[in-house]
C-alpha cells in the first residue's frame, strides 16, 4: 500500500510540477478546481468515515464469522451478502479476514457473496451517490449490483469447491 | 444554517457515537480508533486525487475526452473506462467526483457506468491482495466474471435509465 500512494505521489507532483513550468494560471485554477471538488463532498466523506467507525466497532470480525460460519444454505449466503452491503471495510482488511472466515469453516459461496456486495453495493455511502447520480440510478445501480453478487457468489462456488 | 445543513448527516453520526460510549463504553472507544484509523488513510489519498482530478479538469480538453471515451468511441472507451476504474485508489465513493468530471468532459454514460463498476470491483491493487490472501483460481475467476458483469449491468443500467434522467444527471455533474 505504501509504494502505491507513494507512486501517487510522484506521479501528481510530476504533473503538478509540468502545469505549473506550462502555465501558472491554469495551474492555479486547476487546484481551485480540485479543492471546489473536494470541498463539495468533505460533509460525507467526514460522515462516512465516522459511521464506518461505529459500524465496525459493533460489527467486528467475530459477528461476521458468527453469522456466515454457523449459517448454510442460501439463507446463509443471503445474510452474508447483505452483511456486506452495510459493511465498509477496506479491500486488504476484507480479503485477509475473508481467508480467516474460510479457515474456520465458511463457505465459499458464502464468502464470496459477502466479498461482492463489499465491494459493490454501498447502502452507507448511497447518499453520496445519489448526491452524483440521483436517486434512481443510485438505486438502480446498487439493487443490480447485488443480484450480480449472488451470481458471482454461486459460479464462483461451483468454479472453486 | 447552510453549513448545518450540509454537515447534518456528519453531526447526527457524530452524535450517535457520543451516544454509543453512554450505552457501551469500550464500543465507542474502538469505534474512534477505527474512525482516527481510517481518517489518516483518507487524508493520505485525498490531496493527490484531488490535484490530479482539477489538472484533467483544466488541461485535458473535452474533445480529446469524447474521442476516446465520449459516444462514438466504440471499444477503446469501454477498454479505457475499465482500465482507468481498475487502476484507481481509494473507496468507491472516491471515484464518485471523477466521474462527475467525466461526465462533464463528455464521457459516454455507459462508459461512466463501466468505470464506476471497475472502481468498485476489479481494482489493479485490490487484486494483488485478493490472489495473497484467497489465491489465483478465486481472484482470477472472480475478475473474470466480474469484467463481464460489469459490461453488462453497465448495458442494462443504459437501457433502464430513461434519456431525460441521464440529460438531467449531465447537468447536474456541470454544477458540482
Amino acid at each position: 500500500m505504501k509504494i502505491l500512494n507513494l507512486t501517487l505521489y510522484i506521479i501528481t507532483l510530476l504533473l503538478l510540477g509540468l502545469s505549473y513550468f506550462k502555465d501558472r494560471g491554469k495551474t492555479k485554477k486547476a487546484l481551485k478546481k480540485g479543492l471546489k471538488a473536494f470541498e463539495n463532498i468533505l460533509p460525507q466523506f467526514l460522515g462516512i468515515i465516522v459511521l464506518t467507525g461505529i459500524l465496525l466497532a459493533n460489527f467486528n470480525q467475530e459477528t461476521i464469522s458468527k453469522i456466515i460460519g454457523d449459517q448454510s444454505g442460501w439463507l446463509g449466503v443471503l445474510i452474508s451478502g447483505m452483511v456486506g452491503t452495510v459493511t465498509l471495510i477496506p479491500g486488504f482488511v476484507a480479503f485477509p479476514t475473508a481467508a480467516m472466515l474460510l479457515k474456520s469453516g465458511a463457505g465459499y459461496v458464502q464468502i464470496t457473496a459477502f466479498i461482492s456486495t463489499l465491494m459493490m453495493v454501498g447502502i452507507v455511502t448511497i447518499p453520496v451517490e445519489i448526491k452524483y447520480f440521483g436517486r434512481r440510478l443510485a438505486v438502480l445501480r446498487n439493487s443490480i449490483a447485488f443480484i450480480f453478487s449472488f451470481i458471482v457468489a454461486y459460479v464462483i462456488g461451483g468454479l472453486v469447491m | 444554517m447552510k453549513l448545518i445543513r450540509r454537515y447534518k448527516f456528519f453531526i447526527t453520526v457524530t452524535a450517535s457515537l457520543v451516544i454509543l460510549f453512554f450505552i457501551n463504553y469500550e464500543a465507542g472507544i474502538k469505534a474512534v480508533e477505527i474512525t482516527t484509523f481510517s481518517f489518516k488513510k483518507m487524508i493520505l489519498i485525498i490531496p493527490p486525487i484531488f490535484i490530479l482530478l482539477g489538472l484533467l479538469d483544466i488541461w485535458v480538453p473535452k474533445a480529446t475526452m469524447v474521442k476516446y471515451m465520449g459516444k462514438n468511441s466504440g471499444i477503446k472507451g469501454v477498454l479505457l473506462s475499465l482500465f482507468i476504474g481498475s487502476s484507481a485508489a481509494g473507496p468507491l465513493y472516491g471515484a464518485f467526483p471523477v466521474a462527475a468530471v467525466f461526465m462533464k468532459k463528455g464521457v459516454k454514460f455507459s462508459n461512466i457506468i463501466i468505470f464506476l463498476g471497475a472502481c468498485s470491483t476489479t481494482k489493479i491493487p485490490m487484486l494483488l491482495f485478493e490472489v495473497s490472501s484467497l489465491g489465483k483460481k478465486f481472484a482470477l475467476s472472480r475478475l473474470g466474471i466480474n469484467i463481464l458483469g460489469i459490461l453488462i449491468m453497465s448495458w442494462m443500467i443504459s437501457k433502464l435509465i430513461p434519456k431525460k434522467e441521464i440529460e438531467k444527471i449531465y447537468l447536474n455533474a456541470e454544477k458540482l
